[in-house]
């Protein structure tokens, strides 16, 4: 309790009641009754819902393409956050509040757009289409409409972690003779991994849920183009609501696990560099490779 | 915090005043696209009601998907009458017991008002020579239709394809299967629901045929252009039969069965007949359908009660999961 005289803010014992009640009601109290209805149905009838042929084509559709938007989104969110960040430029502003377009657009909106956009005669399609390259009404599509419906998430999770990252930094590792892709590897990146992974699991959560902008892309073609929020929307057409909850409940195991390894990989970034300097281990290969 | 209540107060005061005015208020739970038919179907019975029984009636709306809305009405949207666009939807309501079990005699024509049926809409001039069902199983043939599992409009598609095969000659639900087989294959995609179906072919210009509602026909004329595309309609195709009922349990809490079921039953007057057929919807009234043969062209139609035996059984047989339609994709 020697920890208490130094809070310099009063008031744990409510702030702590409040969360917890905040929290169950919000989140625990939805999610337990749906474990409740899906426990209706013992775990082998439930495991053979999640195993019919069409589940697991939609399980692998549905988790391969919102790893791929989640992945394509780690790596040029990052680019669009550092730029954003280090470089001042006519319009930055408005580029900067275009990032957060896709959370303010209806997903719907945003699925009937990009389908119009990739159509054999959209803006875009018209020319990829004549290449072989055919996005809407396919898996492609999917993943163009995961990428674009995640995209804010890794951005402003890496914009205020690169802000934080002094440009003394390089200007150090560079006059310490660290080569460019050394001063990224060894100084920056470093800094910004433990945000790139949660900008990356925030991505991928959000991508597994999504429904609205994907079923108007995807073409919903059965073992094909089927996501499993679609397949859940067909167990509810025939009233099946525990059949839809069995395959609820299943998603969220597998989302809930992946998102603790994630979790468990940045807690393992984060403290891994925790006690070394970076700085200096890379001064020091630098000098040891010269020596 | 007082200011906060004071307001509250009031605005629940004025909405009890705002319902107390009209003698009766009436809940109508319907399907997305009769938005058109009953707004303007709404004053017609005001006025009607109003003449003959010399009541005010405040009429409310409450629009979605078919299935989607009789989920609600079951889960307690007090709603007064559902009128919709399936059978089993509301046979579902009945399994429930908030509506009659005998709900399909309650008002004539199996308690459905009007009618449509499924044609195909084909590009300008018909390049592919699309004529009839067997055509658009084709090799080469692109066919645009909403998913025949979770959407009512694709699943009179399928239900019309597989009705069509039966009776050919030799036509046996193996061979109707098979023929389905075709056509879905000829499928580049299903769409979300009837308009995305709608948008995908008129606007993005994919497919050869579109297959929908012929009373959708009409708005694709209004909103693409009459001279774009041509209707074709098929040599046998599906009545769609577009079902009402009164919600028995909750007129009875809320003492409005007189006023409900003379709002249905007025669908069938002249007046309601005509605003019907003024949606492009086939109305029962014989005279009606013949002043507005330019809409209606003679059609041989099948109802689903004729070919699988009620709603429910061809939901059953097809769209539930491990169904034909399944079985068409999945091997085992």
């Amino acid at each position: 309790m020697s920890a208490k005289s130094q809070r310099v803010l009063p008031g744990f014992g409510l702030a702590l009641g409040y969360t917890l009640v905040y929290l169950s009601l919000l989140i625990l109290l939805p999610l337990g009754g749906m474990i409740l209805k899906a426990s209706e149905l013992g775990f082998g009838q439930i495991l053979d819902i999640a195993l019919g042929e069409r589940s697991l084509a939609a399980f692998r559709v549905t988790f391969v393409s919102s790893l791929l938007a989640a992945s394509i989104n780690a790596f040029f969110g990052l680019i669009v956050a550092w730029i954003l960040v280090r470089y001042s430029f006519p319009g930055k502003r408005f580029v900067d509040a275009l990032v957060d377009l896709p959370f303010a657009l209806p997903t719907a909106v945003a699925g009937i757009t990009l389908a119009t956009l990739y159509a054999g005669n959209g803006w875009l399609g018209q020319y990829l289409e004549p290449l072989g390259v055919k996005v809407a009404y396919t898996p492609l599509g999917i993943i163009v409409a995961l990428t674009f419906i995640t995209l804010p998430f890794v951005v402003r999770t890496l914009q205020p972690v690169i802000e934080d990252i002094e440009t003394e930094v390089e200007e150090a590792a560079a006059s310490l003779g660290a080569s460019r892709w050394q001063t990224f590897v060894k100084a920056i990146f470093p800094a910004i991994g433990p945000a790139l992974l949660t900008g990356f699991a925030l991505a991928f959560a959000r991508a597994l849920g999504e429904f609205g902008s994907v079923i108007f892309i995807a073409g919903n073609l059965p073992l094909i183009s089927e996501i499993v929020p679609l397949l859940i929307i067909s167990k509810l057409e025939q009233y099946d609501v525990l059949g839809a909850t069995a395959l609820a409940v299943v998603m969220l195991a597998i989302s809930f696990v992946l998102l603790l390894v994630i979790n468990a990989l940045q807690w393992w970034a984060a403290n891994r560099h925790k006690n070394s300097e970076p700085l200096e281990v890379a001064a020091g290969k630098t000098k040891a490779g010269a020596a | 915090m007082t200011h906060f209540r004071k307001s509250i107060a009031t605005v629940l005061l004025s909405l009890v005043a705002g319902a107390a005015l009209a003698d009766a208020t009436l809940l109508n739970a319907s399907y997305d696209v009769a938005r058109d038919v009953y707004k303007d179907y709404n004053p017609m019975f005001q006025k009607h009601w109003k003449a003959n029984a010399g009541e005010s009636v405040e009429l409310k709306q409450s629009h979605g998907g078919s299935t989607k809305q009789v989920r609600a009405v079951a889960d307690g949207l007090e709603a007064d009458v559902v009128t919709m666009n399936q059978a089993n939807d509301i046979e579902f309501l009945a399994e429930k017991g908030l509506v009659a079990k005998d709900w399909a005699k309650k008002f004539p024509n199996n308690a459905s008002p009007y009618t449509s049926a499924m044609v195909f809409i084909v590009r300008k001039g018909n390049p592919k020579a699309l004529k009839d069902w067997a055509d658009l199983a084709a090799p080469g043939v692109q066919v645009i239709m909403p998913h025949p599992k979770n959407t009512g409009n694709g699943r009179n598609t399928y239900l019309s394809a597989w009705a069509w095969a039966l009776k050919q000659p030799g036509g046996s639900d193996k061979t109707a299967q098979e023929f389905v087989g075709k056509l879905l294959k000829n499928a580049p995609l299903f769409a979300a629901g009837g308009r995305d179906a709608t948008t995908t072919f008129m606007q993005r210009g994919m497919g050869d045929a579109l297959i929908t509602f012929e009373s959708e026909a009409e708005m694709i004329a209004k909103e693409f252009g009459k001279g774009n595309f041509e209707v074709i309609h098929p040599s046998l195709t599906m009545q769609t039969e577009f079902p009402v009922a009164v919600v028995e349990k909750v007129v009875d809490k809320k003492g409005t069965r007189k006023q409900a079921t003379a709002y249905l039953e007025y669908l069938w007057s002249k007046e309601g007949q005509e605003n019907a057929a003024q949606n492009y919807l086939r109305p029962r009234d014989a005279e009606l359908l013949k002043k507005y043969a330019a809409f209606f062209p003679p059609v041989k139609t099948f109802t689903v009660d004729e070919v699988f035996g009620g709603a429910n059984k061809a939901f059953a047989t097809h769209f539930k999961d491990g169904g034909t339609f399944d079985q068409i994709y999945v091997a085992k």
